[in-house]
């Protein structure tokens, strides 16, 4: 939950270029033995010692739950990103030494469904590969359909309809393949819960298409992991330390506090969990609101903000931390 | 231990439950102060001083083999006391894997668990069970997975779905509850089943409480307790056998309030489970005898300010008003104005 939660010790073991922009990593316990069990769309938070900065970012488990003697994770390289990227891509290899935390699950299946129906973009397939495991292993129904730019980046699609057959449905963008989003919703029986993950644009998509038909929120799913966005260095009081801050450009707001030595509170560091909200107690300047956790009102009302992922540019800003 | 530690006692009829002066000196008393309100007391479930009821993460006492025979004559009357609903058997077996994994670690001499793959043996010594089954396929035990695992397990336990940023109590096996029932909460959301309870809505406890939940991890229990009153040693006194216990209250007297009354403290703690992202709640009740409670000069005291000051509409929920002015006035006599210790530690003197 904070900087407090236990770590487990983890050792790289296999490193894999799956395509020109992901890699893939398997994790095994320093020291051997089992990893925690952990659920379908759980995702680990992944330390990482970038030169001196100390980077946690969250990354969905791939592999099957059933089986813990490792964990699998895929890192999409993001070269506009603030460096956690590109350092899985280019600083981790067989045999180093992590730290990750426990696994912790925002994106559960709702187990009450008849049916599952996922749909994914790019890189947001990687929760459905744990779940599609966990939902088959139980003798689930679940349907899965999956897109990408191209077949190359595609990635694990092979896999999926190898091991799946006709559960599964690829769309390829250049392919000038779509989805059916309508004709897919309309057809499925009482009972299904829709799951989305990928880039904001598909999100919205399907989240609005879904209600637009009818669809119970409830019965309707998604996970969006912001990236921290880039943005122009800053200034912060933490009024509680006592400390005045620079956030860098390529630094979310959280990791300067967490650099200053301060204790904050955290869970996904992607903006959507909710457990880092810090009240503002002076704001001479605007806000960027990047999460999806604060209400329209919150958000306008300048009294919160969300560490992982929110910025700011003005004269001053003080907060609660 | 050797088995010989299990006492044959009765929570029911001759009633015949006891506290050994161990049990006493163990017992998990509520108070760390002299007076009580409601307050999100929530605190990790990490292993307790040696001894203590917090010492394993499911405390194995001296009265178990009496209570699961308890359990299975309330589970024979009325089988609606043990319910999961379909979407709950995965969590089910999450509770079942950690009961067993915790009681085989901490207590290996009454408890083992062999695992060939998902083929499993669990060995329960004291009720002389020995069974094999594979992990995860239901037809292979003689009753559902939770069932199973706490006709086996002292406490009353809850499973709650996580789903719509709120948890629902979907499952659970209770049979020495306080005056609620299983059967009419089954499938109500947080707010719904805490309804019931006076104050802490208005001062925010449950929508706290809630938000702390909904992000408890895996691996990190947290715990808190809570208290009420029962006249005579009664694990199941349940809204639906009411007319069995309610009138005692209406026959106590100072000469028998000593004997007959118990303090009830529940030790719940909260465990995030890993394969369905259920809650487990488990229940633990321990009733200790206002006479073997006094034993110890620290809890006399600070129970004697307590109930003589708890806000009345406490004491009405908590079923005990009528008696109160018996119960200060039987107390009184242990307490002699003495300033008392922070914390729930006994300090006999």
């Amino acid at each position: 939950m904070s900087n407090g939660t236990a770590r487990i010790p983890v050792t790289v073991a296999e490193v894999l270029e799956v395509n020109e922009l992901i890699k893939r990593f398997r994790f095994v316990r320093t020291g051997g033995g089992h990893l925690p069990t952990f659920s379908g769309g759980s995702h680990v938070v992944v330390e990482m010692n970038d030169q001196g900065t100390r980077r946690l970012n969250p990354y969905s488990l791939m592999s099957d739950p059933a089986d813990t003697s490792s964990y699998t994770i895929s890192v999409r390289r993001d070269d506009m990103g603030r460096g956690g990227s590109l350092f899985m891509h280019r600083q981790v290899t067989p045999g180093m030494q992590m730290q990750i935390g426990p696994p912790v699950n925002l994106f559960p299946l709702d187990l009450r469904g008849r049916k599952h129906l996922m749909i994914a973009g790019g890189i947001g397939i990687t929760p459905f590969m744990a779940m599609t495991a966990q939902l088959d292993a139980r003798g689930e129904r679940f349907e899965l359909h999956y897109a990408a730019r191209s077949r190359a980046l595609g990635a694990y699609m092979d896999f999926l309809e190898t091991r799946y057959g006709d559960r599964v449905h690829l769309y390829v963008d250049e392919e000038g393949q779509a989805i059916d989003l309508a004709g897919l919703l309309s057809r499925q029986p009482i009972g299904t819960h829709l799951y989305v993950c990928g880039p904001k644009p598909m999100l919205n998509w399907v989240l609005s298409t879904a209600r637009k038909m009818g669809w119970p929120d409830g019965a309707v799913h998604s996970e969006e992991f912001l990236g921290a966005p880039v943005g122009k260095r800053f200034q912060v009081e933490l009024a509680a330390a006592k400390k005045t801050i620079t956030v860098e450009g390529n630094q979310s707001l959280l990791e300067a506090i967490e650099a200053a030595g301060v204790e904050a509170p955290y869970l996904c560091r992607g903006g959507a969990c909710g457990q880092c909200e810090t009240d503002v107690l002076h704001c001479d300047g605007h806000i960027e609101h990047n999460d999806h956790w604060l209400t329209a009102e919150q958000k306008a009302s300048g009294t919160k903000i969300m560490t992982c992922v929110s910025r700011f540019e003005g004269k001053r800003l003080v907060v609660d931390r | 231990m050797g088995l010989d530690f299990f006492k044959q006692e009765t929570f029911r009829d001759d009633y015949t439950f006891r506290n050994s002066p161990e049990a006493i000196r163990r017992f998990p008393f509520p108070f760390a102060e002299d007076s009580y309100m409601y307050s999100v007391n929530m605190e990790p479930h990490v292993a307790g001083p040696k001894g203590s009821v917090f010492e394993h993460m499911f405390d194995v006492d001296e009265h178990y083999l009496s209570e699961m025979r308890d359990r299975a004559m309330v589970l024979r009357d009325d089988p609606l006391r043990c319910q999961s609903l379909p979407h709950m058997t995965l969590a089910g077996w999450d509770l079942l894997e950690l009961i067993m994994e915790s009681k085989a670690r901490d207590y290996p001499d009454w408890f083992e668990l062999h695992k060939t793959g998902n083929r499993w043996t669990w060995i329960n010594r004291p009720m002389e069970i020995e069974q094999t089954f594979t992990f995860l396929n239901e037809s292979t035990l003689p009753h559902g997975p939770m069932e199973y695992i706490t006709r086996q397990t002292q406490g009353d336990f809850t499973l709650q779905d996580q789903r719509d940023n709120n948890l629902w109590i979907d499952a659970g096996m209770v049979t020495t509850q306080a005056d609620w029932s299983l059967d009419f909460d089954i499938g109500m959301g947080f707010h719904e089943w805490h309804a019931p309870v006076p104050h802490a809505h208005q001062m925010g406890v449950f929508d706290r409480a809630l938000k702390f939940l909904l992000k408890l991890q895996l691996g990190a229990p947290v715990r808190r307790f809570n208290w009420t009153m029962t006249v005579d040693p009664i694990l199941d006194t349940s809204p639906e056998t009411y007319p069995k216990w309610g009138p005692s209250k209406a026959t106590l007297t100072l000469d028998n309030i000593g004997h007959r009354q118990h303090l009830r403290v529940e030790l719940q703690s909260l465990h995030r489970l890993p394969r369905s992202n259920a809650i487990a709640f488990p229940i633990r009740a321990y009733l200790i005898k206002f006479e073997e409670l006094v034993t110890m000069p620290k809890w006399a005291r600070r129970l004697h300010r307590v109930v003589r000051d708890v806000h009345p509409d406490l004491a009405t929920y908590k079923g005990f008003l009528r008696n109160r002015d018996l119960m200060v006035q039987y107390l009184s006599q242990f307490d002699d104005g003495k300033p008392t210790s922070p914390g729930w530690w006994p300090e006999p003197e």
